[in-house]
């Protein structure tokens, strides 16, 4: 990530989750899918919500609402599962929506998440600001990792 | 060039040439006379200098050239092959290993060879010590001694012996012509030509030397001899040759059995006579097909492997293949149910037809990732030599059933526990000569490492005829470090006392030696083969030996699994943990510690609720007096799995679930199903403590 935001343009996946915009870099995105099935995997963390079969690759999805522990919604037509590949792991976010890709100019990315001032401030990389969106660019490596 | 892109191949194609060294080595050990051999090994060690020097491998190259002028010093018979060069030249492939396998981590190759380098270079110009030339001379007697009585030209391999002989059933005789021509022959060719024409016309060539493609180059002196068959006989084929012109003498000699066995012992004089009387008696058929393509030994070696042609693929590409073929499988499925619905005739045709060509398929790829064993193998010959040696004890290994297929995922798992258990049986087993005598025994132990195909298993032995488990020391032992208690130890059976050297921390080694019992016990191989699915039993008689055997699933990808469905949950539960399944009263329902059991076959069963220990989301409580039961074991125990209702038995294709879910609790992976959903396989193991 942190080099990721060194880059002068960095190209973003930007989606929704509440009422806040999301940023994650192309790069770690392996696809947008539409919600499908997902099988319910016992015994693990609250916002694991599962396994998905994608394309044969049986891939965990985690629900982003409930990671930030942001209110739970129900699913719409526009919920969408991101593809994150990161390292050796495969996983997929739950998110409301996704429907844009944008470029960012690093300069524009603020690296403090006070702004924020939330739970999720932990998985947060920094904030850019565009004309009038506020893109919050995840940390990927803190949203994944503690799986306590 | 961009060699990052080869470097794999490099890897690889060097582990072959290194492997097909050490095969011929071993070949070579056992017939030093035989120097077709040390031109195949002479090839091998070719190609790899000259691709590790391609790849700037210097130090790989180097030494491999260093041994390389070894081989051709042997091959073109200008030193003798000794035990003293062997063990050199067994060394330097070691170091060419490790060089190749330091590459393979990413390393530079470089490896300090001096010494190796150094007695290279001495054999190579002829130093060898008086006490071995000696012996080299003494067989160099007895050649010459043997080689008075028959004087033949040729060499034969099995093939050619086989048709040689067979020709005589059939009333054909075979000969021997050793046809000179005059020294002030001008066109040797055409005098060669003249008289294949002749011998073609009334017979068959078997074999010539120099070979065909030499003869019609002229690359001979004055002389050449043919392997023939023919109806006539030797004296017209004489007088026949005698008139082509500038013919100075012509030899023929009859081949029959007899001379043959004399002569087959001059030119291999370390075949051992039975061996050679099996092949010229039995002539079998059998063999013809292998020796076939090794035959013509001049100057065509890939004819061995060009027996079988592979291409090689990067497992990955597989899983991917794998993966896209369950994609169809899945969407057949749905077709199927579509044809059905709809009934429209074509449709179902098609619908059938492309079923039946994906079942052809199904089978293919799953069968492409199936390797024989031979490739883990293949390893041992030379490291059970070098542990005799080292060990000072005689020693064969003797492989059977190399060609058994097992999925490429065990093969690569599989490699290090066999190394485990033939130590043992090397280090521990096989008594050193010495205790063998007074034991009646001969003095050369023989370990067999076989594999075998048996239902949906694999079978993978290791035998020895060595001193067997001493019953007393391993309970003893046991008892001492608590691995056993004194009560547990009065009911045990010689089989469960034999296995408990495989619990952990155990050795019975008295004296630890370098060999095995630095603290790598056989724990460690039980531990690999149950994580494989796979089981490890013994037998063992003292002073008779011990066998170790091993059985494996014949896959890990595919498993027999029966499907059950709580609430509207599916899961899996792998058939070889399944005793049956039955449904039982409610009433048949005991509780005993705050436990629920049931009786089953007089056994007392608890019950493990999967709603509860999967956490079920249940919409309503299904109470209609009956429980549907999956009774699984593990080892001894058993318990019954309580689960909504059985939905069948199914062939799965196992998934692991990723490295961001590891560690769930009682579900050991997951499958797709038909539908395209994921369904988990529950860990039958972890829910029997």
């Amino acid at each position: 990530m942190t080099n990721a935001l060194e880059q002068k343009n960095l190209k973003v996946i930007v989606f929704q989750l509440a009422d806040k915009e999301y940023a994650i870099p192309v790069s770690h995105v392996k696809g947008i899918e539409k919600l499908m099935h997902i099988t319910r995997v016992p015994k693990t963390v609250r916002y694991v919500k599962g396994v998905i079969n994608l394309r044969g690759v049986v891939t965990p999805v985690i629900d982003l609402r409930e990671r930030f522990n942001l209110p739970i919604s129900g699913n719409e037509d526009t919920t969408r599962i991101i593809i994150i590949a990161l390292e050796t792991m495969e996983v997929g976010f739950v998110v409301d929506s996704a429907n844009d890709v944008l470029d960012i100019d690093a300069d524009s990315i603020e690296q403090q998440p006070e702004v924020v001032g939330s739970l999720e401030e932990e998985f947060i990389a920094g904030v850019a600001k565009l004309e009038n969106r506020l893109l919050i660019l995840l940390h990927l490596d803190k949203v994944l990792n503690p799986l306590d | 060039m961009e060699l990052n892109q080869y470097l794999e191949m490099f890897i690889e194609e060097s582990k072959e040439h290194l492997q097909a060294c050490s095969e011929h080595l071993l070949e070579l050990e056992k017939n030093p006379e035989d120097l077709t051999i040390v031109g195949e090994i002479f090839r091998s060690a070719h190609t790899l200098k000259g691709m590790s020097a391609t790849m700037g491998f210097e130090d790989l190259a180097d030494l491999t050239h260093k041994m390389e002028n070894v081989l051709d010093a042997i091959r073109n018979e200008k030193i003798k092959v000794t035990a003293e060069i062997f063990d050199v030249v067994f060394e330097s492939v070691d170091h060419l290993e490790a060089m190749v396998y330091d590459i393979a981590d990413g390393g530079d190759g470089k490896r300090n060879v001096q010494s190796t380098v150094e007695q290279l270079k001495r054999i190579e110009s002829g130093e060898t010590t008086p006490a071995k030339q000696v012996v080299t001379l003494a067989t160099q007697e007895t050649v010459a001694t043997t080689a008075e009585q028959v004087d033949f030209k040729l060499m034969y391999d099995d093939f050619e012996k086989t048709v040689l002989l067979q020709s005589s059933e059939q009333e054909f005789n075979a000969y021997e012509i050793s046809i000179t021509l005059r020294d002030d022959c001008l066109l040797k060719a055409a005098r060669v030509y003249m008289v294949f024409e002749i011998l073609e016309k009334n017979g068959d060539v078997i074999k010539s030397s120099p070979t065909v493609d030499k003869l019609e180059e002229e690359q001979f002196d004055n002389e050449f001899h043919v392997a023939y068959i023919s109806k006539e006989c030797a004296e017209d084929l004489q007088k026949m040759l005698m008139k082509v012109s500038e013919v100075d003498l012509v030899v023929v000699n009859e081949i029959n059995q007899d001379v043959f066995l004399a002569a087959s012992g001059v030119k291999q004089e370390q075949e051992v006579p039975q061996t050679t009387a099996t092949v010229s008696n039995e002539a079998t058929p059998v063999q013809t097909p292998k020796a076939a393509s090794t035959s013509n030994g001049n100057g065509n070696g890939k004819a061995n492997h060009a027996t079988s042609k592979t291409i090689r693929v990067n497992i990955e590409r597989l899983d991917i293949l794998m993966n896209l073929f369950e994609e169809l499988a899945i969407d057949r499925g749905r077709l199927l149910s579509i044809a059905a619905d709809i009934k429209h005739g074509e449709l179902d045709d098609t619908v059938e037809r492309m079923s039946r060509t994906m079942g052809e398929l199904q089978n293919i790829v799953l069968t492409m990732r199936m390797v024989p064993v031979e490739t883990v193998f293949n390893r041992f010959p030379k490291m059970v030599r070098q542990l005799s040696r080292d060990l000072n004890k005689q020693i064969t290994l003797n492989i059977v059933g190399a060609e058994t297929e097992l999925d490429r995922t065990v093969i690569d798992e599989i490699g290090d526990p066999l190394v485990h258990l033939i130590r043992n049986s090397v280090d521990h087993g096989i008594e050193s000569p010495e205790v063998r005598r007074t034991k009646g025994k001969p003095e050369e132990g023989t370990v067999e490492l076989r594999a075998y195909h048996s239902g949906n298993y694999v079978f993978i032995e290791i035998e020895d005829d060595g001193a067997g488990i001493n019953r007393d020391k391993v309970l003893a032992k046991a008892l001492s470090k608590g691995v056993v208690t004194q009560e547990q130890s009065l009911t045990m059976t010689d089989k469960q006392i034999n296995e408990l050297i495989l619990a952990s921390g155990f050795s019975t080694a008295d004296v630890i030696s370098d060999v095995s019992g630095r603290g790598v016990g056989l724990d460690v191989v039980k531990t690999t083969i149950e994580s494989l699915g796979g089981n490890i039993s013994i037998e063992s008689t003292q002073d008779v030996g011990s066998v170790f055997s091993i059985q494996l699933p014949l896959t890990l990808s595919i498993i027999s699994v029966m499907l059950v469905e709580i609430e509207s949950e599916i899961y899996a539960i792998p058939l070889s943990s399944i005793i049956e399944t039955s449904i039982i009263r409610n009433s048949d329902i005991l509780n005993a510690h705050n436990q629920k059991v049931i009786d089953f076959r007089g056994k007392v069963v608890p019950l493990v609720f999967l709603e509860e220990i999967f956490e079920v989301p249940r919409q309503e409580k299904n109470d209609d007096g009956f429980y549907s039961v999956v009774i699984v074991r593990k080892g001894d125990k058993l318990a019954g799995l309580v689960v909504d209702s059985f939905i069948g038995q199914q062939e799965i294709v196992l998934k692991s679930l990723g490295n961001y879910l590891t560690n769930i609790f009682a579900i050991s992976g997951a499958t797709i199903l038909g539908n395209g959903k994921v369904a988990l396989i529950v860990d039958c193991n972890a829910l029997l403590k």
